[in-house]
């Protein structure tokens, strides 16, 4: 609201004399936050307080009879107890497919960052690439590389990784897979930018001072990448734990996750205070993860 | 020895044929060196000879192409760095941003796996006059206490042998000259062989037992800084190593104790023992503080050679008066005279008369064709930071 109430001042100061000219600029700051300001209070604080508000509706309500704001509290109990797999499944398959993209990510981000030389340009275009075709059609390429006739299936029946109608589609690890997938960009660009930066020499310095390249790397090359690390973590994790796209696509309602329940409280169910209500608790969770997160790998090491 | 825990024998650092080549373009040529276990060794040269690249390989950061690398008698040229019994001060001093001073000191130590690091560490930082520094992170430094970091945290696992290079470039002209103190105090305390690469002539000579001088990947003349200084091997050492006025000769071999030359019609000589060549094409050589002025040649003393004269530039430094002389042929000799109060000072445009006592000049090897060589050289200003 502040924000709003400096624009008559703000505006109104160029036709004041030159002596107000150090006013003006004090205003400078607002004026320039004004535009973000609106837009968020527009399209993210005025929708939030009316979810929070949704959230806390008469459950008996309905589309057809309208519903009453009766505090209900209670439906974040019923709907946590209600979809508390669902839950768990999020963290759990977004917290599987960080660890993979942090196996694949970190060594990519490190090659493309000190090794690369000269294909550094189109080896980052290389990653970012997929986010040119929609997160949509892209899961939907997926489902067919993943699909029961395609070749990964047949070559990991052939080898006998798969049993003979064993599948990869409709299952966990197609899940886990496609959110890797989807979200390895915004591992690996945060990663790549800090190890970008890191400067070789000092790890001639390292191995100088009798650290073999594992001990340089726990000592210089990963403290130092820190702030990469966290960046992409979190920019992985977030969006991951949210997603239903992939569940959807690729698995079954067995893989489902709570980006799946919202989605289907609101728009198929039509339960809008329990749709609402697991909204703000996966709001919550999400921040107590990345809290907790920033709290152990947060020290003044990651600044 | 005070090397701790290293089994490898203590002993001279030996460079045999050493040559890297980036390409087809040769940084180190062939390099062959002894250096002496406990010494202080400055290798010099101008940028781009081939000075860090010498010591990387020593390091073990950069593979030779082709020679050895040896400590006492253990070939290392193919051990790993973290392996070897060597540290480095960087050019840039590659601190650790993330630890603190205490820690990028400890940090040998603790890759060596030694727990208790305090007191090791607290003692070195006050060798270094950094006590109290030790939580601070090394961006909160200055250039030169960076350096002292840098040195405390090489110094600190006694290395059997240390690698400077060009340790003290950043540092102004004052500090510089306290770290070169420092170093040389510290050096011979803890009995490490130092090698120094720097480009600053004065400090390879004040510091250094033995001063290496390097052109272009070779060593031109190795030796105690004053024989250097004093009877240089080659027209690059006599300038590079202070300034020298080089006059093109020509020698007809060694009569009696003496090689006679000529040059630009006049006649000198030079004893045998200061000729590094005795016939054919050779430069005549005098320092500039071994030329004497007088008015004219009758007042040159007996014995003595000399060359006439017209003084067209005169500098007062302070301890001295710089000339140059215009000789007859049209070089220009430069000439320091001591202020010492005896004469008054020369005016530009007086005919003068450079003398000097043949026992102070030296013969070098001359490129047939090449001229005479007095005025300093420009493109490498001694004592310039690179
Ligand atoms: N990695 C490299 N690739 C190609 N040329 C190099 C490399 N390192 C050094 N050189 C070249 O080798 C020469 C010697 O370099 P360096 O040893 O750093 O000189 P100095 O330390 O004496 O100034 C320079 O001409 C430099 O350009
Ligand atoms: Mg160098």
């Amino acid at each position: 609201m502040s924000a709003l109430a400096h624009v008559p001042t703000g505006s109104g100061q160029p036709a004041t004399p030159p002596a107000a000219r150090s006013g003006r600029y004090r205003f400078l700051p607002y004026l320039l936050l004004l535009p973000g300001a609106a837009w968020l209070f527009l399209f993210f604080a005025l929708p939030l307080v009316q979810l929070a508000a949704a959230s806390l509706y008469d459950p008996s309500g309905s589309l057809a009879t309208g519903y009453a704001l009766t505090w209900a509290f209670g439906n974040y109990p019923d709907a946590l107890q209600a979809y508390w797999p669902q839950f768990t499944r999020s963290f759990l398959y977004a917290g599987m497919a960080l660890v993979l993209a942090l196996l694949m990510g970190y060594p990519l981000a490190y090659a493309i960052a000190q090794k690369a030389g000269r294909w550094k340009n189109l080896l980052l275009v290389c990653v970012v690439a997929p986010m040119f075709t929609s997160f949509l059609v892209r899961t939907l390429a997926w489902k067919t590389i993943l699909s029961d006739n395609g070749w990964i299936v047949g070559l990991l029946r052939d080898v006998h990784l798969l049993g003979p109608d064993g599948r990869l589609l409709a299952t966990p690890v197609a899940v886990v897979l496609g959110l890797t997938y989807n979200f390895l960009p915004f591992l690996v660009l945060p990663l790549y930018a800090s190890l970008e930066r890191l400067d070789y020499r000092l790890l001639e310095a390292a191995s100088d001072l009798y650290a073999s390249p594992l001990r340089a790397f726990r000592k210089v090359t990963l403290p130092l990448s820190m702030p990469g690390l966290v960046a992409g973590t979190l920019l992985f994790f977030i969006p991951a734990s949210g997603d239903y796209i992939n569940a959807e696509l690729l698995g079954t309602p067995k893989e489902y996750m709570i980006g799946n329940v919202i989605d289907s409280a609101f728009l198929v169910r039509l339960d809008y205070p329990q749709g609402a209500a697991l909204s703000f608790l996966l709001m919550a969770a999400i921040l107590a993860v990345v809290f907790g997160y920033l709290r152990k790998a947060g020290t003044d090491e990651v600044l | 020895m005070t090397a701790m825990g290293h089994d490898a024998p203590a002993g001279d650092l030996r460079l045999a044929n050493l040559t890297k080549r980036f390409g087809i373009f040769t940084a180190v040529d062939d390099l062959s060196l002894t250096i002496p276990q406990g010494s202080f060794f400055a290798l010099l040269g101008a940028s781009g000879c081939g000075k860090t690249t010498t010591l990387r390989m020593i390091a073990g950061l950069e593979a030779p192409t082709s020679g050895q690398v040896l400590l006492g008698d253990r070939d290392i040229a193919r051990l790993r760095p973290y392996k070897r019994p060597v540290n480095t001060v960087f050019q840039s001093y590659a601190l650790f941003p993330h630890l603190d001073i205490f820690e990028n000191v400890a940090f040998g130590l603790r890759r060596r796996g030694i727990r208790k690091v305090g007191d090791q560490v607290e003692r070195m930082l006050s060798l270094v006059q950094l006590d109290g520094y030790g939580r601070r992170r090394p961006a909160q430094l200055s250039g030169g206490q960076q350096q002292r970091v840098a040195l405390a945290r090489a110094l600190i696992n006694h290395p059997q042998v240390l690698l400077l290079d060009e340790p003290l470039g950043a540092l102004d002209l004052k500090l510089r000259r306290q770290m070169q103190i420092e170093l040389k105090r510290i050096q011979t305390e803890v009995g490490i062989t130092f090698v120094h690469v720097t480009h600053d002539q004065e400090e390879a000579m004040t510091m250094a037992d033995t001063v290496a001088v390097m052109n272009a990947g070779r060593i031109e003349q190795l030796g105690a800084p004053a024989d250097i200084y004093e009877f240089p091997a080659t027209a690059f050492v006599a300038n590079f190593l202070g300034q020298s006025n080089l006059l093109a000769a020509e020698a007809a071999g060694p009569a009696g104790g003496e090689v006679p030359v000529t040059a630009h019609g006049g006649r000198y000589s030079v004893p045998v023992g200061r000729s590094r060549i005795d016939h054919g094409p050779v430069y005549l050589g005098v320092r500039p503080e071994k030329l004497h002025l007088v008015g004219s040649a009758d007042q040159v003393p007996a014995g003595h050679q000399h060359v006439t004269g017209v003084v067209t530039d005169a500098s007062y430094v302070g301890v001295s008066t710089q000339y140059l002389l215009r000789t007859g042929w049209g070089s220009e000799l430069s000439v320091f005279v001591a202020n010492s109060g005896a004469a008054g000072p020369l005016p530009v445009g007086t005919q003068a008369v450079a003398y000097w006592d043949p026992r102070h000049a030296f013969l070098l090897p001359r490129e047939p064709g090449q001229d005479d060589r007095t005025t300093p050289v420009l493109d490498e200003p001694v004592g310039a930071a690179s």
